[in-house]
């Protein structure tokens, strides 16, 4: 089993240092073959495993009297499935780049990155103690941060780059204050350690209690990764690295990270429901949040991106209601629909000579079918169409948000209801501006419209037929199915006690209504604006003035947490990240700020002066100090 | 003086004799004699190290020179660590001595003869042999940071490392003395018993016309001693607030000087730091916890926050030794023997990651050390990805990512604190390390995502440097891996220093 991760991070080694001599062939061969190969590793591992789990320890990492931690890899039907996840949508992600990325520069830093990325990802899912998914973790994050700074030489890129890895930093803070206090509990970071002991633990109802702490601590490290509010700001800049980048991590693998670590982590979590309230609400309102900037957004990538974020706060919610298992089958058909649509979209720049602006795009349609065919489906998929894979699982959710026993069960669901009309507005504008309508392209960049070669279209095509049938597996049982993937999953993942009545069969089949006839309205009220009265669009957009500035300008966060965030830390001495973060804020606070930090450093350099008689003085008065204390400390 | 005083001090004379020669062949052959240099200077460091292990096991030792030396575990420990760090100096600086034309005879002597002063102090368990140790080891250091005499800032380093050197030991030896006065003894273990009975102990010497000084110890009289004390070792590992001369003496020092200072002399004055207060002074813990407290977080914060400022990549470094002093101090706050383990790990680990820093800043620094700017290191990771990928890995470590060294050394020190209690300490402790990524990784981000500016020109790596940049790599990584082995050795020696206070044996 140990090959599955190890595999890529040869392909990564042997493309990291002899990759500047290969043909692009040769390098191409090497990332893919690793990824296949361990895909199918993952996949015999899986069959193979049965409704057994598997827990593979190599050898001791720590070996301390009291605290033990080994190098093991723990496979169970949730690390297979993500790890099946990783290792297939990442094949046909290496698949695509090899046509997306060719003529590019440095062709096998790209591919060794990548391959790296997928072995630290593939640590993260499989690891079997939370100090080795901590290596994932941090791997994960770092190969993020270099491929989204991969156009080094594109200013804006490396900034956002260097966003990413602050922002998810600070979540990372409170993951790493979790894992330290899980030990303290715990006494030790195995999974078959923790989790049976957690399940002794009296259910901590006021949530004053240890595992609500840990909870709300890991839950800081998932809304990090997973960009959920308030640290989404950086995944909407992160677009800003090559398209197959934004696919493989900011849609289908490392922002999933945040959901899979909650659904790890069950067992902790249905012990503390005031913890799992907090997961949640907060992803609800991210879904919600998200999916209204996503509207007004001009970037295709970048609307993807908040639709990416949206979606995410869908699978937080479910985790937060206790619906572990519909959680995971979300995961797994997004990481099909959205990859998709992050790769039709790498297609669609591709064909337009690197526009990304779809006010200047439209009638793709005839110039580019197979993109479009594809497209097509990942969105209807994304909205959640019958018999599409997000149909499945998006209504799963919705349904055990509907009879959830947690508080504002109900509240929730209506939200989550909204998202989904809004998810079907963004998506279908997207859809109606980009691939019909008339062409609003540069007729220079019109006549150069072609479709992309096999190597692409391929996994464009794979991925479509997966965000078909992916959600098949998942059929409910009240339309005949039997949702083979929730119960293979269960053994894995803890439920609250009593957390879900049970439904009526004939509400479940009315909700499911409702949500397809508002995701139809939703589709409508795109085509009416978008591409029927396009005038309508702009009246309303003038109509609502406020919001629609508000929604146009992300509702201002960005710049607001400049002002919060940024600006302290300019004052806090750091001329550096004042250069980095805040270029272009020109106002009286920034001048201000600069003024502060200018002072700040010449007190920095005028005790650094260099002068060996100020120097001896300091050392006089430091020594000052520490007698007095002393002697009054012992007198 | 019997035969096993002499066996305990070997290392020390092995060093000493192999001194002596590198620096005759230095002063009386004169052509191409540069090439035997370093390689008895090797002979000599790994006979020392041989010395040690033969008289390995170190716990049932009995103590040389009347009390004056412990060859126990806790000092085989730092031993081995001086010579890895020494012989790893050596390696690397070969090309630099060749480069900067520097007298190499007398290089590798004073390099020697520092070292040889350092294993002293980690042995020394007497206030006396303690400042004799550490002016050994300083006085050799001051010169060798005035390596360059052609260069201005070198000198000027070197006058201002001599004159803020003698002063703080000028407060050490000052504290001595006090302690002496208080205490009536110099030896560490015989200072902590008469700590403990609140006994001047100069009744020892049982002569009747003392009899009238035998009385309690004063108290303020101890907190003046440890408070001095305290300046002095305080000023060597530079803490705060006697960090003040550590970029100065950092930048203008030559670059694998500057690596040898911030690893094997600042893990020497560690050792003693240790040795004085875990042994000595453990009674009054109680008083100078604080001292360590205060301290430990000024480091990290103060050496974070302006090396977060520096745009010279040795200036940076130096700040950042600032930082991590900081976090060695928080181990010792701990004050118990998973702290002191703690601390020699993380030592362990900090010695392997920065050296091989510095032995990338030196390769690149090129003549004169023209290029140690950080945007110098533009494009880096494309035009020689060796040097580029070890230095990625020495930062990653100095930050403190899994897999590495510098992972389990954070991870050690955390864990102690908050096994003492220190819980605000420790939180700090890990956001400080959180800043310090930012800097650090600043110089990945030149390295691979900055476009070079201008052709700089990287010398091939000779096979001396290869071998010291892939055993640095190598050893990082296989303490972030496998950090077992050399944690229970600290353990161990940890637990050995420890006990025989327990019993009380002297």
């Amino acid at each position: 089993m140990w090959l599955i991760p190890i595999l890529p991070l040869l392909g990564a080694a042997l493309n990291g240092l002899w990759g500047k001599r290969l043909p692009l062939r040769g390098i191409a061969a090497i990332a893919v073959g690793a990824v296949a190969c361990s895909f199918l590793l993952a996949l015999i591992a899986c069959l193979s495993l049965g409704d057994a789990t598997r827990m593979e320890v190599y050898f001791p990492w720590i070996a301390g009297a009291d605290f033990q931690v080994d190098f093991n890899l723990y496979l169970d039907p949730l690390s297979a499935v993500m790890s099946l996840i990783v290792t297939g949508v990442g094949l046909l992600i290496h698949i695509y780049s090899i046509g997306y990325m060719s003529g590019e520069k440095g062709v096998h830093r790209f591919f060794a990155y990548m391959n790296l990325f997928l072995f630290f990802m593939l640590t993260l899912v499989l690891a079997g103690n939370y100090l080795l998914l901590l290596v994932g973790w941090e791997g994960v994050g770092l190969c993020s941060y270099l491929l989204i700074g991969y156009y080094f030489r594109r200013e804006d890129a490396a900034d956002a780059g260097k966003k990413a890895f602050i922002v998810t930093r600070l979540g990372d803070l409170g993951f790493l204050i979790g894992l330290i206090l899980l030990y303290t509990t715990f006494g030790s970071l195995d999974y078959l350690v923790i989790f049976p002991e957690a399940a002794q633990f009296p259910v901590d109802s006021d949530g004053s209690g240890t595992l609500t702490l840990i909870g709300l601590l890991l839950l800081a490290g998932a809304v990090g990764k997973s960009a959920q509010i308030p640290l989404y700001v950086w995944l909407p800049d992160a677009m800003l690295g090559p398209t197959p980048v934004s696919a493989l991590i900011h849609a289908a693998t490392m922002v999933t990270a945040g959901v899979y670590i909650i659904a790890r982590s069950s067992p902790i979590y249905v012990q503390a429901p005031e913890a799992l309230m907090v997961v949640a609400v907060i992803g609800c309102i991210t879904a919600l949040y998200a999916a209204t900037i996503g509207i007004l957004q001009t970037d295709i990538k970048r609307i993807l991106a908040y639709s990416t974020i949206s979606q995410l706060g869908y699978m937080v919610m479910a985790c937060g209601v206790g619906a572990f298992g519909a959680a995971v089958f979300h995961l797994m058909t997004h990481a099909f629909f959205k990859a998709l649509l992050f790769l039709g979209a790498g297609s669609v720049i591709h064909a337009m000579g690197g526009e990304q602006d779809i006010r200047k795009m439209g009638g793709l349609r005839k110039k580019i079918p197979v993109t479009f065919w594809t497209f097509l489906f990942a969105s209807l998929a994304l909205i959640g169409a019958f018999p599409f894979a997000g149909f499945f699982s998006k209504d799963e959710i919705l349904w055990r948000t509907f009879t959830s026993s947690t508080g504002g069960g109900r509240l929730l669901w209506v939200l989550a209801l909204l998202t989904a009309g809004l998810t079907a507005v963004y998506i279908g504008r997207l859809v109606f501006l980009t691939f019909f309508g008339e062409s609003r392209a540069d007729p220079e960049v019109a006549s150069h419209i072609h479709e992309s070669p096999k190597v692409m279209t391929i996994p464009l095509i794979v991925l479509a037929v997966l965000s078909l049938i992916g959600g098949w597996i998942g059929w409910p049982r009240f339309l005949g199915g039997s949702n083979h993937f929730e119960r293979w999953l269960e053994p894995a993942l803890a439920a609250p006690a009593a957390a879900h009545a049970a439904g009526e069969e004939s509400l479940e089949f009315l909700l499911m209504g409702l949500s397809l006839a508002v995701a139809a309205l939703g589709v409508y009220i795109a085509y009416y604006l978008f591409l029927k009265r396009r005038e309508a669009a702009d009246r309303l957009a003038q109509a609502s003035g406020g919001i629609y500035r508000l929604l146009l300008n992300k509702y201002y966060v960005d710049e607001i947490y400049r002002f919060l965030f940024v600006k302290p830390l300019v004052m806090g001495s750091t001329e550096v990240l004042w250069k980095t973060l805040d270029v272009g804020a020109i106002d009286g606070a920034v001048n201000l700020a600069a003024r502060t930090t200018r002072s700040l450093g010449n007190a920095l350099r005028k005790i650094q002066s260099g002068n060996i008689r100020s120097y001896a003085g300091w050392v006089v008065l430091g020594a000052l100090l520490l007698i007095g204390f002393m002697v009054t400390a012992a007198s | 003086m019997q035969t096993s005083d002499l066996i305990r001090i070997l290392p020390e004379i092995i060093l000493a004799v192999a001194g002596i020669v590198v620096m005759l062949l230095g002063a009386f052959q004169k052509q191409n004699a540069g090439r035997m240099h370093p390689a008895i200077a090797l002979l000599g460091l790994l006979g020392a190290a041989g010395a040690i292990a033969y008289q390995y096991p170190w716990r049932s030792l009995d103590p040389a020179f009347g009390g004056m030396l412990e060859l126990d575990a806790f000092s085989a420990f730092f031993h081995i660590l001086f010579f890895l760090v020494a012989a790893l100096v050596v390696l690397s600086s070969s090309e630099y001595v060749a480069q900067e034309r520097l007298a190499s005879g007398e290089y590798h002597a004073l390099l020697l003869f520092a070292t040889m002063g350092m294993g002293l102090m980690a042995s020394s368990n007497d206030l006396i042999m303690i400042f004799i140790g550490l002016e050994i080891s300083s006085l050799a250091s001051y010169i060798l940071v005035g390596f360059r005499r052609g260069v201005a800032t070198s000198s000027e380093s070197s006058l201002k490392y001599f004159l803020l050197g003698s002063f703080a030991t000028a407060f050490l030896l000052y504290g001595i003395a006090l302690m002496f006065g208080a205490t009536g003894a110099t030896n560490l273990t015989e200072i902590h018993l008469a700590l403990q009975a609140e006994q001047n102990t100069v009744t020892a010497m049982a002569s009747p016309q003392l009899t009238p000084l035998v009385g309690p110890v004063p108290t303020a009289l101890v907190g003046l001693s440890i408070a001095l004390l305290f300046v002095g070792f305080a000023f060597k590992v530079s803490a705060v607030p006697f960090q003040i001369w550590t970029p100065d003496v950092y930048q203008g020092a030559p670059t694998p000087v500057t690596a040898f200072l911030s690893t094997g002399s600042k893990a020497a004055a560690f050792a003693v730091f240790l040795r004085v207060f875990m042994v000595a002074l453990e009674g009054s813990a109680q008083d100078w916890v604080w001292l360590l407290w205060v301290s430990g977080l000024l480091s990290m914060v103060l050496g974070n926050l302006a090396a977060l400022l520096q745009t010279n990549i040795k200036r940076m470094l130096a700040y950042s030794s600032i930082a991590h002093a900081g976090y060695i101090l928080v181990a010792f706050t701990a004050h118990s023997e998973e702290g002191v383990a703690a601390v020699m790990f993380y030592l362990a680990a900090y010695a392997l990651m920065n050296i091989g820093a510095f032995a990338v800043v030196s390769h690149f620094g090129n003549r004169g050390e023209r290029y140690v700017e950080m945007e110098h290191y533009a494009g880096l990771g494309y035009r020689a990805p060796l040097l580029a990928a070890s230095m990625t890995v020495f930062l990653l470590s100095l930050i403190g990512i899994p897999l590495t060294g510098g992972f389990f050394g954070k991870f050690y020190i955390f864990r102690a604190a908050l096994h003492a209690d220190l819980v605000w300490l420790t939180v700090l402790g890990v956001l400080n390390s959180a800043i310090a990524a930012y800097y650090y990784l600043r110089v990945i981000v030149f390295m691979y995502m900055h476009p070079a500016a201008e052709q700089i020109p990287v010398e091939r790596v000779r096979p001396a440097m290869g071998f010291v940049l892939i055993f640095s790599m190598a050893a990082t990584f296989l303490l972030g891996i496998f950090p077992q082995a050399v944690l229970d050795f600290a353990s161990q020696a940890a637990a050995l220093l420890l006990e025989n206070l327990g019993n009380g044996v002297l």
